[in-house]
């Protein structure tokens, strides 16, 4: 009887060693890297010292971590939360009121941008907020004169490349999730006098919570981790503008070889994605009435 | 149970093949080579190429490896100190920048040489300051170097006649060059009268052909090499910032956005001195190879229209010049199994013949007294002789661990008074406390 129960998990064994050797054994090591000096040259390199706390003592007192810290609160929450999510939304309700050609044409160009390797998507966006790039040039039509978007404004610039980037993930769950809703809660709303915006806030949203509690979390972790296209973009500057804490833990870790600093940033990335997804877990447990 | 079988059948297959690459006394072994290459530097690949052909035609049995690292200097770096890490990637044979030698030997990634250049008969041909290049505190050689550079005044000396400067044009002083730069802005507004290099963008192009060649010719240095320590509160270190802060206030170098992209140096080569757009900057001695036949950036009338100025100390001190030195080596990796092969391809990669097509090719400055004689080498380009005389006045780096962060301080308050977020005085003030948290109270010496 046992026996037959282990052999159950005989087809997922390989996943499960896989995720074990190639996911929680890097997190593991960095986590433990985090109090060591390891590094990449020098004499820490060959022999690295248990150092404790020390990496995170020199988070508090570094002016960069602070502020890599809230640029990457500021970038999560304008570019998921508020951005793709209610973006994405938006086009889904639209859809599910227009005409199939039109709302075919608007899935199609929304869910290009998702379908681009994530470099060819930065360097799309590169290209298209750089001094010579195509807005500069749109703008130079209408006759005003753009400014330098990478330099001037590096975070606008790379929130709305995100943006473009990952609409069309939260479009594709919210029409699912819309298509899901029963047309006659809504009808009977309908015929008790209920207005639009009355059934969209007091039907569809209630009707669709798991949905959107779901795709909060895989969009807010997603773009916790976003390093590419911020690197592409502005490589985390001009002076740290835009260096959110995957760029962070990059540069220390590899610019300048300091690889404990730059694994404890990591861990508290990893943390910070953990007290996003517990929250979204907690919004998603049932009611009991 | 099959798993577990299946488990051990792999891992005594990984074994059996990790045993395949011991030593066999040169018959079949494999030896990885490592080096950079961009688009714009492919003269190391080209002596790679042909070292590799010389060493397998004389040593039967062996297979020379070629990797190169497609990245830019820093990526490089970082490339090749993560294959260092593991024994089972580490290069037998690798390029190596000079002011990394020392923290790489204190990682215990080169292999020391002396028995090998004992027994080398073309070590005498390399220079001293060659020599010392790759040699460690404790005196023993673990590097050989490629070639070295200095820093110069690059100008195209038709926007400067425009401008009415009096050619050939040497400034005996930085306000020299700011009366230089406000003639040609006068003359053609739209033309960069001079710029230098700032921000973290270019890297270590701000430090070594920008702000050292300012801080050194103040009389100023970086590290004190007599007492180890690092210097802060120097007033050579605000006015090169004050400097800086001149040119880009004025609108005489490029603009902010423009100097904090790290492309920056692709487009004075390849578009703004050809173009004539650009007065002057100052470069390093290998610019020639970009424009030379085959180049990155082909230009036939560089030799015409370009020229080279010596870069002036503050007030016109002693000596009057400055310049900077790198260059990069040759080096061999401590973990090799086979050490004195992969020793003799390094001699052959640094023999006479591929030195000097190297030299030549990356416009460098020889290190090998037989390949600096050469009349080929001479004969490269119109500004050999200019460029090798300012290694009487150069000055090299300090090559410690800490170096790589330092730099990068250094590379923000540049940033920092550029984009007028600080006063040279405000960002001379955050270096001096970033370097104290960085090395310690106890080596820093206040000036």
């Amino acid at each position: 009887m046992k026996i037959r129960r282990l052999s159950r998990l005989l087809p997922v064994a390989p996943a499960i060693l896989l995720l074990l050797v190639f996911l929680l054994a890097p997190v593991a090591w960095s986590f433990y890297a985090s109090f060591t000096d390891a590094a990449l040259t020098g004499k820490a390199a060959r022999e690295p010292q248990w150092v404790g706390a020390e990496n995170y003592v020199r988070m508090v007192t570094d002016d960069a971590f602070p502020t890599a810290v809230w640029l990457t609160v500021v970038f999560v929450a304008a570019s998921a939360v508020l951005g793709q999510n209610l973006l994405g939304l938006l086009i889904a309700l639209l859809m599910t009121r227009s005409r199939k050609s039109v709302s075919d044409w608007v899935g199609t160009a929304v869910v290009a941008a998702w379908v681009l390797p994530e470099i060819v998507a930065a360097f799309a966006a590169y290209a298209y907020f750089n001094r010579d790039g195509t807005l500069n040039q749109l703008l130079a039509v209408l006759g005003t004169h753009g400014l330098d978007w990478l330099y001037s404004f590096p975070l606008v610039a790379i929130i709305l490349a995100n943006t473009w980037r990952g609409t069309a993930f939260s479009m594709l769950v919210y029409r699912a999730a819309l298509a899901n809703v029963p047309r006659d809660v809504s009808e009977a709303a309908l015929m008790d006098g209920a207005r639009g915006w009355q059934r969209l806030a007091f039907i569809t949203l209630p009707l669709i919570r798991n949905s959107i509690a779901t795709n909060l979390m895989l969009i807010t972790l997603q773009t916790l981790a976003v390093f590419t296209l911020i690197w592409v973009m502005t490589a985390g500057g001009p002076a740290n503008a835009s260096t959110t804490l995957p760029v962070l833990a990059y540069q220390e870790a590899f610019k300048f070889g300091d690889i404990g600093y730059g694994t404890a940033v990591a861990s508290v990335l990893i943390l910070l994605g953990m007290v996003f997804g517990a929250v979204y877990v907690w919004l998603l447990r049932e009611r009991r009435a | 149970m099959k798993i577990v079988a299946a488990f051990a059948v792999a891992a005594v297959l990984a074994g059996v093949t990790s045993c395949s690459s011991t030593p066999d006394a040169g018959r079949n072994t494999t030896l990885k080579i490592v080096y950079q290459k961009t688009d714009a530097f492919t003269a190391l690949d080209t002596v790679m190429q042909d070292a590799k052909k010389e060493f397998e035609a004389a040593n039967s049995g062996v297979t020379v490896d070629l990797q190169p690292i497609q990245a830019n200097d820093d990526d490089y770096g970082t490339k090749l100190a993560l294959a260092q890490r593991s024994p089972d990637t580490a290069p037998d044979v690798f390029y190596e920048d000079t002011f990394k030698v020392r923290s790489d030997v204190d990682a215990g990634y080169l292999l020391k040489l002396d028995s090998y250049l004992g027994k080398w008969d073309d070590w005498a041909n390399f220079s001293d300051a060659a020599k010392a290049a790759g040699r460690t505190d404790d005196g023993a050689i673990y590097a050989v170097p490629l070639g070295t550079d200095t820093r110069a005044i690059w100008y195209n000396k038709s926007v400067l006649q425009k401008a009415g400067i009096a050619l050939p044009w040497q400034p005996k002083s930085w306000d020299d060059i700011l009366v230089m730069a406000r003639k040609v802005k006068a003359a053609d507004p739209t033309v960069i009268p001079f710029t230098m290099y700032a921000g973290k963008g270019t890297g270590e192009g701000t430090v070594m052909q920008s702000f050292y060649e300012l801080l050194y010719g103040t009389g100023s240095t970086l590290y004190d090499e007599d007492q180890r320590k690092w210097v802060v509160g120097s007033q050579g270190f605000t006015d090169s910032l004050a400097f800086l802060k001149t040119l880009y206030d004025e609108k005489l170098a490029v603009s902010p956005a423009e100097a904090l992209d790290a492309n920056v140096w692709k487009k004075v080569f390849g578009e703004w001195f050809p173009q004539g757009k650009l007065g002057a900057t100052v470069e390093g001695s290998y610019a020639p190879s970009f424009w030379k036949k085959g180049g990155a950036y082909e230009w036939a009338g560089y030799e015409q229209d370009m020229a080279v100025a010596a870069f002036p100390t503050q007030k016109g001190q002693e000596p009057g010049s400055v310049s900077m030195s790198g260059g990069w080596t040759l080096a061999v990796g401590a973990g090799t199994k086979s050490p004195e092969l992969s020793f003799q391809f390094l001699a052959t990669a640094l023999n006479k013949k591929n030195a000097l097509a190297y030299d030549i090719n990356n416009s460098q400055i020889a290190v090998r007294a037989d390949v600096a004689a050469d009349p080929g080498y001479l004969a490269a380009n119109p500004f050999v002789k200019d460029v090798s005389g300012l290694v009487d006045v150069t000055h090299y780096r300090p090559a410690t661990a800490d170096y790589p962060r330092i730099s990068t301080a250094v590379q923000v308050a540049t940033e920092s008074v550029i984009t007028g977020r600080q006063s040279p005085q405000e960002a001379a003030a955050d270096y001096d406390a970033t370097v104290r948290k960085l090395v310690g109270e106890d080596k820093v010496l206040q000036r």
